[in-house]
């Protein structure tokens, strides 16, 4: 097993109180699997996301990751043991370049040659971008094909990626679904985890979960659920959804 | 040299050994080393300490390098440069200071340069400042720069303090004329109990005249930045300011950009912002396995490089 999380519930301080975010969530997800997480906004899919990355810690429950416990490691332990991350929103850095984002990435020294490897594999033609700042120069579609590069850099056994088609036009997003395809083929000794709406995106998923109200509403194979919540809000059509 | 003035001279001017071209080194308050060429000629002064340091008409491609170091504990110079280049020329001029202080009296070390630049001629100055050394003494470095700029001359200017200086006040001013372009690109890093005065007065005296001035700083542990940058546009011209700097620990920073328009015809932007480096950074570079202070050392690299 890759990934098991134990009893975790998140609660929030909020205005009126304090918000459940998530309520009691235990699940498990196998190696070499493609997984996508659907359901309402504020369902709690994010936060669950940043937990399993280190970026928010629960307020009770545990984490497994390869059959250790990993609850109480920081982010940078996590990512060490192999788990990715990447943005719903990139970050922006003044003064880094793409190349210096990927070697960071990467852990080492690569080459410009391995660099743009990474790049066209997103897309992007790599000799326009490779030296590039990651700054506001760039657009929220570049940015988020950058920062899957980012993942794509590194030797994760877990990539996990929140709301991909988040602040991109739709000629991007027909290349992301491209990008997913391609690793969704060739997910040798890697499990994806991907936070969306969008049914294309859920078409290629080996397993859906649906979360809403902080609680796992539906899981199991794509063929059992997608037609469940198809043409609903959980599994939108790009084209409606983006508009 | 010995062994720390030559890693002084690195540090400086990127130099392992005896520079190419035109050359005048300078250690302890003392010429140890000089080289004038065909074109490039370079000469002591007689009434102050300092050299002249003269570019014949139309020479291309050669440098000068005039780095500067002290090793000595209790030193305090003053030096004068005068650079006189001529018309037509387009060279690359490295100077830089280090001082290396492990005694226990301040070093001091302030260069007044000036550039007298010939029409359309060309300049890439490139300045850095360096400290080290364990003592109590401060090492201060105080250098003023005065560039004045004939009809279509262009300037581009390198100035670095990353490290190891107590105290500086540097102080940069420029007079354009018509066509004249100055480029400035400062890089400023304070730690410890450092004080930095950084201030620049440009002034555009000819039509179609622009400046570009940009400092990115970085002030951390309790050290103190004030950046005054002011372009004063007097004719048709264009001209930009930017102060962009990151704050840590107990840092203060204090950004200055200010603007004066004289002619109807000027056209002038400044921009200033100063702030921490953004946890969502931090938490980026982390997710990338870095630890958070590799990961804040990185973003600062990036963001003086």
């Amino acid at each position: 097993m890759m990934l098991q999380l134990n009893s975790i519930a998140f609660h929030a301080e909020t205005n009126d109180g304090k918000a459940e975010i998530i309520r009691d969530i235990s699940l498990h997800i196998d190696a070499n699997k493609f997984i996508v997480i659907t359901g309402p906004n504020g369902g709690g899919k994010s936060t669950l996301a940043k937990i399993i990355a280190g970026i928010e810690t629960p307020t009770s429950g545990t984490i497994t990751f390869q059959g250790e416990d990993i609850t109480d490691l920081s982010i940078t332990d996590r990512a060490k043991r192999g788990i990715g991350f990447a943005f719903q929103q990139p970050v922006r850095f003044k003064g880094l370049t793409v190349l210096d984002l990927l070697r960071i990435a990467s852990g080492k020294q690569i080459t410009i040659a391995e660099a743009c490897e990474y790049l066209s594999e997103v897309g992007l033609c790599a000799k326009d971008y490779i030296h590039r700042e990651v700054n506001a120069s760039l657009s929220g579609g570049e940015l988020k094909r950058i920062e899957i590069a980012t993942i794509l850099a590194r030797d994760v056994k877990l990539a996990i990626f929140d709301e991909p088609e988040a602040g991109i036009d739709l000629w991007s997003f027909q290349n992301l679904i491209r990008i997913f395809e391609k690793m969704r083929e060739s997910t040798q000794d890697r499990t994806i985890l991907v936070i969306s709406h969008q049914e294309r995106i859920l078409n290629i998923a080996d397993e859906i979960i649906v979360l809403a109200d902080g609680k796992i509403e539906k899981q199991g194979p794509k063929e059992q659920i997608l037609p469940s919540i198809i043409g609903t809000q959980y599994a939108a059509d790009v084209c409606r959804k983006l508009s | 040299m010995d062994a720390i003035q030559k890693q002084l001279l690195q540090e400086v001017a990127d130099l392992h050994d005896i520079p190419e071209g035109a050359y005048n080194l300078r250690a302890n308050g003392e010429s140890v080393g000089r080289k004038s060429t065909a074109n490039i000629e370079i000469i002591s002064k007689t009434d102050v300490s300092g050299i002249d340091i003269r570019i014949k008409p139309n020479t291309k491609k050669e440098s000068v390098h005039i780095p500067v170091v002290l090793s000595e504990s209790g030193l305090k110079e003053t030096v004068y440069n005068d650079f006189y280049i001529g018309e037509n020329s387009d060279v690359l001029i490295v100077a830089g200071c280090g001082i290396d202080n492990c005694g226990t009296q301040d070093s001091e070390h302030d260069g007044v340069h000036r550039f007298y630049i010939g029409k359309n001629a060309k300049i890439r100055y490139v300045e850095k400042h360096y400290g080290s050394g364990s003592g109590d003494g401060k090492r201060i470095l105080n250098p003023q720069t005065e560039v004045y700029m004939e009809e279509g001359s262009t300037c581009e200017m390198e100035m670095v303090q990353i490290k190891g200086v107590d105290s500086t006040e540097r102080t940069t001013i420029a007079k354009l004329a018509a066509d004249a372009k100055l480029i400035v690109h400062e890089r400023l890093m304070t730690h410890g109990e450092q004080h930095a005065l950084s201030i620049y007065k440009v002034e555009l005296n000819g039509d179609g005249s622009s400046a570009d001035v940009v400092s990115r700083s970085v002030a951390r542990d309790h050290s103190y930045q004030k950046l005054d940058m002011c372009i004063s546009g007097n004719a048709a011209c264009s001209g930009h300011t930017e102060c962009d700097s990151i704050i840590m620990d107990h840092g203060t920073i204090l950004a200055v950009p200010s603007l004066e328009a004289n002619s109807i015809d000027a056209a002038l932007v400044h921009e200033a912002a100063i702030g921490k480096i953004a946890g969502e950074q931090l938490t980026k570079l982390m997710t990338l396995g870095l630890t958070e202070a590799e990961a804040e050392e990185q973003i600062i690299n990036g963001f003086l490089k």
